[in-house]
Formats: C-alpha cells, structure tokens, sequence
C-alpha cells in the first residue's frame, strides 16, 4: 500500500486516463491510467476571495489518497495493475481522498500486514515455527508469540498444525512474521487450530466476500448445522462441524457459492434444511 | 516453489471420510471423475479433463530413417511433461521421479501394447537383402510423435495423460504418401486426404489407491487422495479386457482376490471411457463433415464468477414515458436567462455577472510599488474625477479615448460601480475590495484626460 499526496494536473491527462470517479464499480484493465477528483470541490470559489495575495491561482491544497491492492503510483501517475473492478471508501474524517481499490479474482496471496491467516507449520527450528502460508516465502512465528507463552512455557505446536495468526510483518523482499497474539497480548481467537475438521482453500475473492459485514452467506451457514469455522485472508477455510457428512456438505457448500447467484443459493439452502 | 504441505487435520478428516465411504467430491468409492474430451482446430490435437485434471495432447509426425534393427517399422514416440503451470511444485527442465515414472508407465501402456500398427507406418522398406551397400537414408518410415502436457494437477494424471495420448492417435491424420520405384512424393491435404493410424485397440490405465495397507480402495483418487494414499495399483487394459499392463508402486502388499477384482472394475471403466471416446470422436468427425464450428474456443464453456456481482434492483419500465412527460408538464418553463452585454471599452465587452479576475491581483500588486510618489497620488486624484465622466463615456459609446501601449506611467482602474474616491484613500483598502470587484483596466494619456 503506497501513501499518496495528490497534485492531480490536466497536463498529464489528455483525453485517454479516465476518471476514477467516472469508473467506480466498473471494471478496469492493468496497465490503465486513472486520474483522481480534483481538487477544487474541496475550496469552492466562495472561499476564493480570501486569498488575495496568492499570486499563483493554480495551486491545489493536498489531498490523502491511499492506493490500495491493484492500483499503483507511478511518478504522479496512477495505474491499474490487475484486472477487476474500481471500489472506492470515503475517508472516516471529512475531506476528500480515501481508499481506492481493485476488487479482482486471484488464487495467489500475497502477505499483507495485519492480515489474519491460517497457515500450516512446516517445520520447527529452534524456537522460531516455520509456517506456510501461501506466500511466496514461509512465515515465522516465534515460540513466545502465542498466549501465556514463556521461555519454560513452551506452546505445543506440531509440524503439520494449523495456526491462525496475524502477520506483524509483511514486507516486500522480506521474510513475513506472524503472531498469534493481539497487541495487548490475547490470544483473541487465534493459536493453534483444532485437530479435526477439514482445511479446504478457495479463492481470495471468495474469502473478501464471505468476511464482508452483510455477508449472507454465513448467517444462511450458520442456520444450517452447528459449526465451527476460520476463514483465513490467504483463502484457506477450516470448517468443522458434527459429523464428516455434515463437514463435507459445509465446505461443497461454500466452495459453490462462488459460481452462484443469491437465488440458486437460497434454493440449495432451502433444499438442505429440508433433508 | 515447494509444495504446499499437507495438514495433519486434512490427512486425519481424509482417513476417517474414506473409512465412511465418503470422498470429498461427493463420489461413491468406483466413481471417475467427469471426463471431457475436447478437440483442437487441427487433427491430432486434443484436451482431456479429467475433473480438475488437464492433459493437453499433441500428435506430430516426421518421416526419417528407422531404427536399423527394426527397418520395417515405424517410430513411436511418447513424450509427457509436467510443467509448472499445472503445478507450482513442478520443477521445469528436470527429470522428477514421478515424470520418469508417468512416462516409463506411458510407453509401456502404449507402444508395448502393441496398440498402433507400426507396420503400415513404413514408406519405404529397408530390405535386409540389400546388404550393406544400399543407402540407410533411402528407407523411410513415420515418426509418430506423441506429446502430452499437463495443464492442470488435480492427481491421477497417468489415466487422464493415458486417455489422452489415445484420444490424440486416434484423432490424426497423417499426409497421404505415394511410392513409384524410388521416389516417395507426400501429398498435401488439398491433394489427397490425409490419412488416419491404423490402431489395433484402445490401452487406458485405470488407478486404484489403497489406503490402510490396502483395506480401503478408491478409484481415480484426486491429488489430496493421492497424497494420504498408501499405495497405488495402474491397470492398463482395453475393451476386450485384455490387460497391457499392471504396475503397483507404494510398497503395500496385494492379495490374488484384490488384484482380480481390480481388474473387473477396470474392465468396466475402460468399456464406459472407450464408448465416450467413440463418441466423441464421432461428434467431431461429424461436426467437420458439416462444417460447423470445432476446436477449442467451441468447446470451453465460460464459467462466470458472481463473487462480485451485485443483484440488479428490477425496475417497472412500462410506465415510464408517461411519468417523464407528466414531470415535464408540471415542472415550469425555466427562466429565460437574458444577458445584456456590456461595453466597456471597445474592444472589451462584458457579458453576465463576471468573476474574479486574476489579472487584477496582479495590476493591483504592481501599482502597490508604483505608488510610492506625492505626485502619483495628485494625478491619481485627477483621474479619480474624471472615472465618473468617462463611465458615462462609456455608455454613450463614444468615447474619445485614446488606447495605446506607449505610456506605463499611468495605470488607473475604473470601478463604475463604486465611489471613486474610495480608491485613491488607501491602497491598502483597495487591495481587499480588488478582487471582489469587476475592475477595467485602461492605460491612457494625461491628454485624454483632460
């Protein structure tokens, strides 16, 4: 993610950037050229009349724009680099700027800080756990980042375990850091998964839209057996549920709503309560 | 890049399922995945997904020398790759155990089996009667080249590669080829039709994977099978039910019963996928007689991803004009906007309320210097009396001034609409009102004042 201060120009624009008001929800191809509101709505020309002595007209306040996955800055230009669709978030305090985002379909996670993960341990050496995540590299996870964790109070972790944790450290170039603490130093849901269950991976646009606030999805899950489940940022879902039947009909299940609208999937779930 | 290692939770949920006769596609114990076989543009090409699984196979052929102990045969040649599209773990440009094991497997299920009639792939025999004299590179033969790349890795790649390696035989043609005492002439297709492989029977390798030391078997086990699996059992067999060939690997010990009900089980899968292969052999050959569209582009079906879609609200259109002429009805007409155009100067008109102009900032800022002098301010209180006349100048429209660039001394800026005497008072009062005003510029000589 890369912090941008705004001088957004019409030199550079020509005809052929679009806006990335205009194109909101729509899709946009990489290698895209995007340009950003403009500034002047912020001081409307009421407010022009107090800055006499400004002798240059053009100069434009600063604006806050953060440049989210699939967008990158490139001088003062702004480009698309993966294929989707533009989302947008209004900044929480006022003004203009905010989070501009590409909402698009991959397989492949990229470590990102503060994400929270489900990651495989790979191997243990000395007091750093190896986890795979999906990266391209293995995270660490230090021996002491787990809850209650000391240097006589070992955390048993296993090669072959499940862990859900949070990456500290997600950096380019850079080997990624998991915890499986929060700042105050709970474990706050994450550690060590369960035995059992079943560890399944779909994509990450799956994962973003079952962990939106108003997903449907789950609540609909939720009504259907009693479960037990960990979405991971990296595409990984552990479910676990009564029986193995139960188990497996739940990962189908989730695996499928990908490829279905709202309609076909209230009509399997209305099918299954019935069985 | 590693392979993505296998949980202990996913190997533990795996054993118990298969111990409940569950798989995790939902498949009974005996059931293949989905197969699809689809065809390319040209003859010889072919995709064949087996599940998730794709193998894509690619018949070429070449004539060359043949091999000096075989002179009447011809050459066949099998060649399977794992690249890294299939699979992150797979490691280009190196021999693995598993791909020296898939093709090893391949030629023996293939070419041993004496599927493909070697024979009639001669064009010109080479006659051991002819002694050693005769030129080796007069005998001609076919090289018939099969490759197969896998596509995608979602396990059981010997039977889906198997498949499609027949699959791809099958479907070729070779150019047409004439032989008149020496010389061999090749025949382009708009000459003469090519010319398809004389193939015996139809080879397809069947997996079963035990688990348990072989308490559980499970036919065509996908990749997760393949990975908690103790050991496999590869029966190569076609319809008649004559085996090609029968390969265990994974080091677990078979029972005579085992092994022969394998080899029923086989016997029926291998009828099932050799009628869909006919079949879709068949269509294809169909479809070309006719003309229709084929190849890949035909044959992939789009899937879409509604992860993102957002349902469409559904709008009633049906009434739609009649609101909006009912809106314009009642809205009223908008006020006719009349802008009367001012003339200050000629030359220099004014149309509408105006805005702030930059320019004055500017003049304003520079006479801030030039006023510095007693005798400025006097001429400036000269002008002052005379801005009320030339306002009145102006609307007569003749005024007898004269423009010119010439003279900087005298800079004055006319506001009609304020008290002139305002301006000459303080500079510093000015330079707040200037912007706010519609100030005229106008240079001109004292003479004209006067």
């Amino acid at each position: 993610m890369a912090e941008r201060g705004l001088v957004a120009s019409e030199s550079l624009a020509g005809c052929r950037p679009r806006a990335a008001r205009t194109v909101l929800g729509q899709v946009v191809l990489p290698g895209e050229e995007l340009l950003l509101p403009e500034q002047e709505e912020t001081d409307g020309p009421g407010v022009a009349g107090e800055r006499p002595l400004r002798l240059n007209a053009g100069v434009r306040s600063r604006l806050r724009v953060v440049c989210g996955p699939g967008l990158r800055r490139c001088g003062d230009r702004l480009l698309v680099t993966k294929c989707g669709r533009l989302r947008h978030k209004e900044p929480g305090c006022g003004s203009s700027g905010g989070i501009y985002w590409v909402d698009s379909q991959q397989k492949r996670y990229v470590p990102v800080k503060g994400d929270h993960v489900i990651g495989i341990v790979t191997a243990k050496s000395g007091d750093i756990f190896k986890v795979d995540v999906g990266g391209s590299e293995p995270a660490s996870l230090s021996y002491l980042a787990f809850e209650g964790a000391t240097k006589r109070n070992r955390p048993n972790v296993q090669v072959g375990d499940l862990i859900y944790g949070q990456f500290v450290v997600a950096n380019k170039d850079m080997e990624p850091e998991m915890v499986c603490i929060d700042s105050c130093g709970r474990a706050n849901g994450m550690g060590v998964i369960g035995q059992d269950g079943l560890l399944f991976k779909v994509t990450l646009g799956l994962i973003r839209k079952l962990l939106a606030p108003d997903c449907e999805i789950i609540q609909e899950v939720g009504k259907l057996y009693p479960l037990e489940i960990v979405f991971g940022m990296n595409g990984r879902i552990w479910v676990k549920a009564k029986t193995i039947q139960q188990t497996l009909i739940l990962a189908n299940i989730l695996e499928a709503c990908e490829h279905m609208t709202a309609d076909q999937r209230k009509q399997i779930f209305a099918r299954l309560a019935e069985s | 890049m590693k392979e993505t290692p296998l949980s202990n939770c996913e190997r533990r949920f795996l054993l118990r399922a298969i111990e409940e006769k569950k798989r995790l596609d939902g498949r009974q114990t005996y059931d293949y995945r989905n197969i699809k076989i689809s065809f390319g543009t040209d003859y010889g090409c072919c995709i064949v997904e087996l599940g998730k699984t794709r193998v894509l196979g690619q018949v070429s052929c070449e004539l060359v020398a043949p091999k000096l102990n075989r002179a009447t045969e011809g050459i066949l040649f099998f060649n399977l790759e794992l690249s890294q599209m299939a699979a992150p773990s797979f490691e280009p440009g190196r021999q693995s155990d598993l791909l020296v094991k898939l093709n090893r497997l391949l030629e023996r299920c293939l070419r041993n089996s004496k599927c493909i009639d070697t024979e009639s792939l001669c064009v010109v025999a080479g006659e051991k009667s002819r002694g050693l004299n005769s030129d080796p590179c007069a005998y001609q033969v076919w090289q018939i080249r099969v490759d197969l790349h896998l596509l995608n890795h979602d396990g059981n790649i010997i039977d889906a590669a198997s498949i499609a390696a027949i699959v791809a035989l099958c479907h070729f043609r070779r150019p047409d080829v004439s032989v008149q005492g020496e010389e061999v002439t090749l025949y382009t297709p708009e000459e003469r039709d090519p010319v398809a492989l004389s193939i015996h029977h139809m080879p397809i390798c069947v997996s079963f994977a035990f688990f348990q030391q072989g308490t559980y078997l499970l036919v065509d086990p996908n990749e997760r099978e393949e990975r908690v699996m103790d050991g496999l059992l590869v029966i190569a067999m076609n319809k008649h039910r004559e085996i090609c060939t029968i390969q265990s690997s994974g080091g677990i010990m078979l029972l005579k019963d085992q092994v022969l009900r394998c080899s029923k089980i086989a016997g029926v899968k291998v009828a099932e996928i050799t009628e869909l292969i006919q079949k879709a052999l068949e269509n294809d050959q169909k479809v070309r007689k006719e003309g229709g569209k084929f190849g890949f582009a035909e044959s992939i079906a789009n899937q879409r991803i509604t992860t993102f879609k957002m349902e469409k609200a559904p709008i009633d259109t049906s009434d739609v004009e009649e609101k909006a002429e009912e809106i314009i009805a009642e809205a009223e007409p908008p006020s006719e906007v009349v802008s009367k155009p001012v003339l200050w100067t000629s030359g220099t008109a004014q149309i509408g309320e105006g805005v702030e102009n930059s320019w004055g900032d500017l003049e304003d800022s520079e006479k801030d210097e030039d006023e510095g002098g007693s005798d400025e301010a006097v001429i400036l209180d000269k002008m002052k009396m005379d801005t009320g006349v030339e306002v009145s100048d102006i609307g007569s429209q003749d005024a007898p001034i004269v423009l010119s660039d010439s003279e900087e001394e005298e800079m004055i800026i006319l506001e009609p609409d304020k008290n002139p005497k305002k301006i000459s008072t303080q500079t510093s009062a000015k330079q707040e009102k200037a912007p706010i005003k519609k100030p005229v510029k106008r240079r001109k000589k004292k003479r004209t004042a006067n």
